[in-house]
């Protein structure tokens, strides 16, 4: 069988389009970013303007200014924009009811994902760059978002005050810093001034192990806004030898499914020349070694 | 108290996760306009308004009373802010009701709120502050090791957490104004994926939009109104975050406060004699924890009876019949939540999620670190 015959055929021509004193106006004053729209005998207004309505009957000649905004009364999604498409990127092909008018005019919608696409959605008007008298020269509607930004930037000093201070020096020395109150006995890490139980100044410093209980702890397995750190990580509560409250800290070193309560943790420390002034310092949490503690031990922490 | 106090109207949003349609003063405003009515009341009826909201960083809005004045009708009037964390829907609740028990007002309009859509709690409660390393994330990460210590302190059947999220989330089908309405079954809840072990995604509270407010007036207000809610008891308490031995899973301020607001209702058991309870229940863990701290199960058992399914709707002690706040959490309003959905139950306006007869509810709410504790007892009778 011979091969059948094939030639590509281009077809080009720029026609006139005479667009009437209606359409005309309409396309000439979208130049000025100016939206009119038309009244029909029967007193309904059109935008798009037309010379002619539905009905067949003339429309006034009346015009009615128009705010650039309105309503997606139908759409449909493009994912894949083609060749000749006003987009490079997807987009939507909407019916918009401008603001004021009893029609709908066709245009696109640049929403970005087809989630923000809602038949009922407000929308602006985007008007082009440069302009010659076309529909075109409506770049697209945008959707009109009810919200604005607020943001807020607040600036402090903190201030650590003199126990807290006392207790990170201390880790910038490698050491664990708790205050004491001497009557009741009772050790906090870090010191708080007083003891919360008895309103007695918690005076003496006392150096504290680096070892401990880890009395309960999380799984984080939740990202969120701010977040430092990559989850999955452990968040667990460690009562340190010879102190009466728990400190908080990640626990590592171990498989999340091995983390116990009751489980003996060592303060893994960073690298002595990076010590600064904060619990930083101790990267995490890790087994001991120890063999575990009974429940009754630990039970007045949780 | 010098002044009985009646709750004879009560109005609420519907709570969404975001209530696009509506701004900051738009949502107060619906919800008070809605208690205005139910009170058959006007703007110019009310002596004063008590306002209460979560922690300012939580809308990122200073004072936002101030702001809101207007929607509130608060021209020539008092407008007071109470601040309690995430229990100040409760506590707000209650100085609006010692504003007419002292005598100092008779009609006082009360009102809480939240738009969390506007805004990131896990954020603003995850701090990254000097001289300490970024640990906790959000209310979960801090009370999830709480929970775990519950569930080792009462060896708790490990399918409790996920029961109350079924039950809370049944119950919130009832509710239109619910925030979520899920019909989840226990093995769903059992898929959902940890977020903060040992808490599950689905044992967690929405995050909500929404507003809720009360109309508390002293007797001679309460008029022809049938069904006034009469508040027998009120309590706030609070403890410290940290102090050496703090038990953090069944917090003494919490016992304290539910003993003192039973002793004030005169009630002596609270299984017998309360009918049921709105109670502030963020993590679905926490409907054992509370049950224990307010007195309805003895120390270790409180699991038993949401596993027997008596905290359902028909069940021998209904909690959360609206659904809770594992339905609807607009932070600040939740709480309010809690004490208005008690005084419904007593009014017998509860609609779907009515219990039967209810003659006493509690109404209860909780929060920081389990720190802020406020409780009111309402009955239907004087």
């Amino acid at each position: 069988m011979s091969e059948i015959l094939s030639a590509p055929y281009v077809l080009e021509y720029t026609y006139t389009r005479s667009t009437g004193p209606v359409v005309g106006r309409f396309l000439e004053n979208l130049r000025y970013e100016v939206l009119e729209g038309v009244k029909t005998a029967d007193g309904r207004v059109l935008c798009p303007p037309l010379e002619y309505d539905e009905d067949g009957e003339p429309t006034t000649g009346e015009f009615v200014p128009l705010r650039p905004s309105g309503t997606v009364k139908s759409w449909s999604w493009v994912q894949e924009p083609r060749k000749g498409h006003p987009f490079d990127r997807p987009f939507a092909w909407a019916l918009i009811q401008i603001d004021g008018t009893d029609n709908a005019m066709v245009h696109t919608v640049d929403a970005g994902k087809a989630k923000r696409m809602k038949t009922g959605m407000r929308v602006r008007l985007r008007w082009a760059d440069e302009k010659n008298g076309t529909i075109r020269d409506i770049a697209c509607f945008e959707p009109i978002s009810p919200f604005l930004p607020g943001p807020v930037h607040l600036e402090y000093e903190v201030k650590p005050g003199k126990h807290y201070s006392a207790y990170l020096r201390g880790l910038q020395e490698g050491k664990l810093i708790g205050g004491k109150d001497p009557e009741a006995g009772k050790v906090y890490v870090p010191p708080r001034g007083a003891d919360p139980m008895t309103g007695n100044p918690t005076s003496e410093y006392v150096e504290v192990a680096d070892v401990g209980v880890l009395t309960t702890f999380t799984i984080i397995r939740i990202p969120f806004e701010g977040q430092k750190l990559t989850p999955p990580y452990c968040f667990g509560a460690i009562v340190l030898d010879g102190t009466d409250n728990p400190i908080y800290h990640l626990i590592s070193g171990v498989p999340h499914d091995e983390i116990r309560m009751g489980m003996r943790v060592k303060a893994k420390w960073k690298p002595q020349d990076e010590w600064e002034t904060s619990l930083e310092n101790i990267l995490y949490f890790e087994p001991s070694g120890e063999p575990d503690v009974p429940f009754d031990s630990y039970k007045e922490h949780l | 108290m010098a002044e009985q106090c009646a709750v004879i109207g009560i109005g609420q949003t519907k709570h969404r996760e975001s209530r696009r349609d509506l701004s900051l003063p738009g949502l107060v405003r619906d919800a008070a306009i809605r208690a205005l009515q139910d009170a058959d009341m006007t703007w110019k009826d009310i002596d004063s308004i008590v306002i209460g909201t979560a922690p300012d960083m939580f809308e990122g809005v200073m004072m936002p009373e101030l702001w809101l004045s207007d929607a509130l009708g608060a021209a020539g009037r008092p407008i007071f802010r109470v601040h309690t964390a995430g229990s100040v829907g409760g506590s707000t609740a209650v100085v609006a009701s010692h504003l007419i028990q002292g005598g100092v007002h008779e009609k006082v309009l009360t009102l809480a709120f939240e738009k969390q859509s506007e805004a990131n709690a896990m954020w603003a409660l995850s701090p990254v502050i000097p001289f300490q390393p970024q640990l906790v994330a959000g209310a979960g990460g801090y009370f999830a090791p709480l929970i775990r210590s519950y569930i080792r302190r009462a060896d708790a059947h490990p399918d409790t957490g996920c029961m109350v999220a079924v039950k809370d989330r049944q119950h919130g089908l009832l509710n239109p104004n619910a925030h979520l309405h899920l019909n989840q079954t226990l093995a769903e809840v059992k898929a959902s994926p940890m977020l903060w072990d040992p808490i599950r995604y689905s044992e967690t509270c929405p995050s909500s939009d929404g507003a809720v407010a009360m109309v508390l007036v002293s007797e001679k207000h309460v008029g022809r109104v049938k069904n006034p809610a009469w508040v027998k008891g009120t309590s706030v308490r609070t403890e410290r975050t940290f102090f050496a031995g703090r038990d953090q899973v069944s917090p003494a301020a919490g016992k304290l406060c539910a003993k003192d607001v039973y002793d004030e209702a005169g009630i002596r058991n609270p299984l017998k004699e309360i009918d049921c309870a709105e109670v502030y229940v963020p993590f679905s863990w926490f409907e054992p924890m509370w049950l224990e701290n307010l007195g309805f199960a003895e120390e270790g058992e409180g699991w038993r009876m949401t596993m027997e399914g008596k905290t359902k709707l028909g069940g021998e002690m209904p909690w959360n019949m609206s659904g809770g706040v594992m339905c609807t959490n607009p932070i600040g309003a939740s709480g309010m939540l809690r004490f208005a959905e008690a005084a419904r139950q007593v009014r017998g306006t509860a609609e779907q999620h009515q219990v039967e007869g209810a003659k006493v509810a509690l109404g209860h709410a909780y929060g920081g670190g389990s720190q802020f504790f406020a409780m009111w007892i309402v009955s239907s009778e004087r």
